[in-house]
Parts: C-alpha cells; structure tokens; sequence
C-alpha cells in the first residue's frame, strides 16, 4: 500500500505539470492586452508598458514565461497578481470559504444521495423509486446557473428562508443554500448510482445465501447489500470532491461568495495569468489528490482490489 | 396435540410417522410480464433423515425453484405459491411467519448453492461469514463464533484453517470455497441439507472429493440431504433415491438402483441413453431431440409428448398421473409400464 502511494504521488508530477502548462498556454494565448483599463480612460503610456511586461516577463516566449514562473512556484512562491497581492495570501483566505462549501456541498451529496439511492433501490419500480427517477432527471436537466438563480429568488426573496447572497465571513447557515444548490446535479447523479447499485446487489447471490442463512431483512439488507453497494458510490464521491470545488466557480458567482472561483473568474477577465494558473494548479492538486483518497478507498472496500 | 411453546426444539416435534421433509403437492408460479410462468406444477416427495434424496433434471426443470421454496428463498413477487404446502417434522413452513420460518432457516434446514464464489460475500472474510451463523442464531460474541468457525473450516478439511479464517473468498481455489459453503451450511447442525447443484462448477476430480465430504457429513450426522443436480454421474453413487424433473413436475421416482437399471418413464430412459459410453465410441452420442417446453405454454396432455418417441395419441390429449406402477417405482407415463418392460 505504501509503495503504491508513493507510486501514484511521483505519477502526479507529470499531470501536474502538464495541467499547469496547458492553463497557462491557454492565458497566455487569450486575445486582447493585458495593460487594457489599467491607466484609466487612455491608452497606457509606452514605459508603463514596458515595465508592466518585463515585471510579469510578458515579451519571453511561452516556454521561457512558464519556465521562470514553474521556478517559483517550486520554490513556494505562487507570485503577485497584478493587484499586486501575492497570490498565495489571497488564496488561503478564499480556500478556506471554498472549501466550506465543497466541503458542505459534499455532505449533503453523499446523505441524501444515498438515503434516496438505497429507498428507491430497496423497491424497485416502486412510487419511490419513480420519485426518484424523475425528480433526479429533473434536477440533473436544469443547468446549475438556473437552479441557483431560482433558489435565490425563491427561498431567499420570496419565503425569506436564507440569505440572497452571502456575507464576507460566511457562517454555515449563510453557505447552507449555496451548498444545496452546488450538490444538486451531483445528489443526482449520486442517488442514481447509488439505485442501481443497490438493485444490482439485492438481485446477487450473496444475498440469496444471506437469506439462506436465516438473516433478518434489516442485516440482509444493511450488512450484506450495503457495504457491497457502497464500494462504487464511495469512490464516486471521492472524484466528486475535486468537481465540486470547480463547480463552485459558477455557484460563488450567483452567490457573490468570496472563494477560489470569484477569483479564478476574476483573473479571466483580467488576463491575469499568475492569478489563474496559481489558483488552478492548486486545484489540479487537491483534485489528484481526492483521486488518489478515492482509489485508496477503493482497496479497502474492496478486498479483490489490491494496491500492492 | 399438545400447544406449541416456541422454544421447544422442532426435533422433538416430528411424530414417528410425520416424516423429516415432507413437499405436499406444491405449485410454484412467477408472475411476469408476458405472462404466468409455471415453473413447478404439483410436486410431491418425501425425505427422511440420514436419506439422500436427488432431484434430477435439466435446467429449468424447477428443481432449484423446488429448493428454493423449500428454503423460503423466493423472490416474492414475482413468485406465488398458490397451492401446496412443505412440512418440517409436521409443520407446515408455507403457512409460518418470517420469524418463525428465520428460525428454521439455517439452523434446521440449510443449503449450499452452485458458484460458491458468487454466493460468498466478496467483501467479508470466510471466518466472518461462517461465524455470522453463531452470532445471528446463537447470539454468540465474535471471538467464540471465530472459535467456531475454524473448527467448521477444519472439518471440511481447509488446510491452515488458521490462517485462512481472515482470507476472502476470492483468495481460494473453487473446491476450497465450496468447501466454504458446506461448512457455513452446516454450521449449526441442520437436520436438511439441501445442495444445488454443488460441484457443477468444479473440476471432476475436485467434484468426488466434494461429493466424499457430503457423504461423510451426512453419515455423521445423519442429515437428510437433498441432492439438485443435472449430472446422472453425480447422482448413483451418493443417492438413495432419485426423483426426475420434467417441466416442473415429478415425471419419475424410485431407488436408485432399479431406476438406472429399468427407468420407468421415456425421460429417464433418454436422459440415461445420452450418458457417454466407452463402447460407443466413434458413434454419434445420443441426445433428446427438441427442448423442454416454455413455462409460460405448456403443450396440452403430458408435457412431455413433444419430445417422445413413444407418444400416441393419448399423450396429446391426456395428461398422466404420476402413479405406482410396482411396489416402490412412480411413473408418470400413459405406457410406463412397457417403459418398463424394454
């Protein structure tokens, strides 16, 4: 098991880096000029430009850009923005609130996720189980930036039940909705999975010895079947955390939230490079990371899985 | 009779002519979409402890639906039973709560399935589901029933049990598992085994050492043992006596001697000619012509008219009753008699 860790965490170093390339390249390559609205209602003057451009290495080659900018980076430095703030100040308050929320969302994903996955497994064809169905393919069919609008003018303006956007420090009341709302296609996606997992197991054979054995239904269903269904939707989970907190760009914009994703979109907008690229790497990171916890996970939820 | 306190052990029941097992004219249906599937259609038999009893047929005959409502394992929907009834020392279990019938269930009446690998739990250790029989029913602590178990795995002869009481099933050769379901089936010292089609899975030579260990079993103990099987081969030297499947019905019943040497149903006698023999070799290997009938439409008189030589017209428009034709020996054939005589 140790030896596979350390295996996958040196397989990381090439994705990493690949990742961080292609998102650089990809800002580097984004039309327009970087210095466009920084010296107000004309064009900025030739020194400024110039010093700008040499500041961020701006007139290197693309290979030659990322190279000193890697450089850095491996050295812990995540670089200034062009606000002029380094970058990894601004991120450790951000990720704090992002990872709340994914952090959140994911609870709520894997309870009812689950909970509504094993109710309508356990009857298959079943009214919960079409209940399931459809209201999942409901939720799955809205695009998120709908949902979170809708939630927004519904709970939050309408009934009044939450927040319309959340405050600078956030509590957990305040990010409660904005969570539900990032979770939803996911809770979706989840219950569905959890469904057929279940149905699948309660159709196996081991489930006709465990009857066989005089078992009550409760430890036929909660001991056998569960822990069986389980291995595919932990792992799914596990993967799940990474897309939930870029998934959170979107959810942070409708909630005015004051995360990663405010701030990744903010240096789109921007052409600010450093911003972008060290704030997704950190995401390619903890991403490979979560991959690496679920595949773990994997093996030891399931003993015909072996790492070694 | 006397009521009926419940923790009066069933053993002490069973009247001296109420036999061990006893299946009543049971029908089994499966109701689906395209229709009514009548997988078992009045079977009836007998089975009295330390006696091997093998059900014989092809797949879909019902002899797995048989053991299966026996055990109380069906699906239910899509299955119904709605006739019949299968007396456990005088007791009717069809007629028992699920409670009641949990009690029954592995504890006095057991069974052990085709594919071990598939009907052990993958992610549990053997130990574990061995040992799950004496904490359910017994309601023993963990390191007792752990006890137990590696005296169950060393009596089926698991080498280093030991050791291995932590291992998962797919950590063991196929004898080794099914030996693994033998000993979680007879954990608790049933007074029925019922065994479906245990060794179809195995290589041959690991098949006679399985089939030696349920003989050997059987005479310690003296279980009754219900032996589901398609294999003529398996069947003669271990039963005491054969009851043939066909289309969810007995069709033949006898000792096992006088039903290989004489079969008294045309079934039996194809099912006995299709068996390989050395002195055929380089001759075409006999086989029943046609297959069995659809459960969803079954062929007007007997069932199995399509497929026989000696159907007249009689056989398609009367259905034979399964009747003694001498002393010991049942048949359900119109001309079992000159079956018979051949």
């Amino acid at each position: 098991m140790g030896k596979y860790i350390v295996r996958r965490l040196l397989q990381m170093i090439p994705v990493a880096l690949g990742a961080t390339f292609l998102i650089y390249a990809m800002v580097f390559s984004l039309p327009g000029d970087p210095t466009t609205g920084k010296c107000g209602e004309r064009n900025c003057p030739p020194e400024f430009v110039a010093a700008f451009n040499e500041k961020y290495n701006l007139d290197d080659p693309l290979l030659v850009q990322y190279g000193k900018y890697m450089g850095n980076v491996l050295q812990g430095d995540l670089g200034e923005a062009q606000s002029g703030l380094p970058v990894s100040e601004e991120l450790s308050e951000r990720y704090v609130i992002t990872f709340k929320l994914g952090g959140m969302a994911l609870a709520i994903e894997a309870v009812i996720g689950i909970l509504a996955g094993i109710v309508a497994g356990l009857r298959k064809g079943g009214f919960l189980d079409a209940l399931v169905l459809v209201s999942t393919l409901f939720v799955i069919s809205i695009p998120v930036f709908v949902i979170g609008n809708v939630s927004q003018l519904f709970f939050g303006i309408e009934l009044g039940w939450f927040p319309v956007t959340v405050p600078f420090e956030p509590s957990l009341f305040d990010l409660f909705m904005p969570a539900m709302v990032l979770a939803s296609a996911s809770v979706a996606y989840l219950a569905r999975l959890m469904r057929s997992s279940m149905a699948e197991n309660l159709r196996s054979d081991y489930v006709r010895t465990a009857n066989a054995k005089g078992l009550g239904p409760s430890r036929v269903v909660g001991v056998h079947t569960l822990r069986n269904s389980m291995i595919p939707v932990v792992t799914f989970l596990g993967y799940d955390f990474g897309a939930l907190l870029g998934g959170a760009i979107i959810t942070e914009g409708i909630f005015n939230i004051y995360g990663v994703g405010g701030y990744i979109f903010q240096g789109i907008s921007d052409q600010d490079g450093i911003a972008v690229v060290s704030s997704v790497t950190v995401l390619v990171v903890i991403y490979l990371l979560m991959n690496l916890l679920a595949d773990v996970l994997y093996g030891v939820l399931d003993p015909r899985i072996s790492h070694d | 009779m006397t009521s009926l306190d419940k923790s009066t052990d069933v053993a002490t029941l069973g009247h001296g002519d109420a036999p061990l097992l006893e299946v009543d004219d049971l029908y089994v249906e499966f109701h689906t979409r395209d229709g009514i599937a009548k997988a078992i259609n009045g079977v009836s038999f007998h089975l009295e402890a330390g006696e091997t009893l093998a059900v014989l047929g092809e797949s879909g005959s019902g002899k797995s639906v048989t053991a299966q409502a026996i055990m109380g394992i069906l699906d239910m929907p899509p299955a119904v039973v709605p006739r019949g009834a299968v007396r456990y020392a005088g007791r009717d279990l069809l007629t028992m709560s699920p409670k009641e019938r949990r009690k029954i269930r592995g504890p006095e009446i057991s069974m052990i399935f085709q594919d071990a690998l598939s009907a052990l739990n993958p992610v549990f250790p053997v130990g574990w589901q061995i040992a799950e029989m004496f904490r359910v029913h017994k309601g023993m602590n963990r390191r007792d029933a752990q006890a137990e178990a590696i005296r169950l795995m060393e009596r089926v002869q698991i080498p280093a049990a030991k050791d291995r009481v932590r291992s998962y099933p797919h950590q063991f050769s196929g004898g080794m598992r099914q030996r693994i379901m033998i000993a979680m089936a007879i954990a608790l010292n049933p007074r029925i085994l019922i065994a479906d089609e245990p060794t179809t899975a195995l290589d041959v030579t690991v098949q006679a050492q399985i089939m030696a260990l349920l003989q050997e079993i059987q005479e310690e103990s003296g279980m009754g043992l219900i032996l589901i099987t398609h294999d003529l081969g398996v069947v003669a030297d271990v039963a005491d006596r054969i009851a043939v499947m066909y289309a969810g019905r007995i069709v033949e019943s006898a000792d096992v001697l006088p039903l290989y040497a004489d079969p008294a149903h045309p079934y039996t006698e194809g099912l006995l000619a299709s068996i390989p023999q050395l002195e055929q070799k380089g001759k075409e290997l006999y086989a029943i012509k046609g297959l069995p009938p659809s459960l969803l439409r079954m062929p007007d008189g007997c069932k199995f008219n399509p497929r026989c030589s000696r159907a007249q017209d009689i056989c398609r428009t009367d259905d034979p009753e399964l009747r003694e034709v001498v002393p010991g020996r049942w048949s359900r054939c119109h001309f079992a008699e000159e079956v018979l005589g051949d």
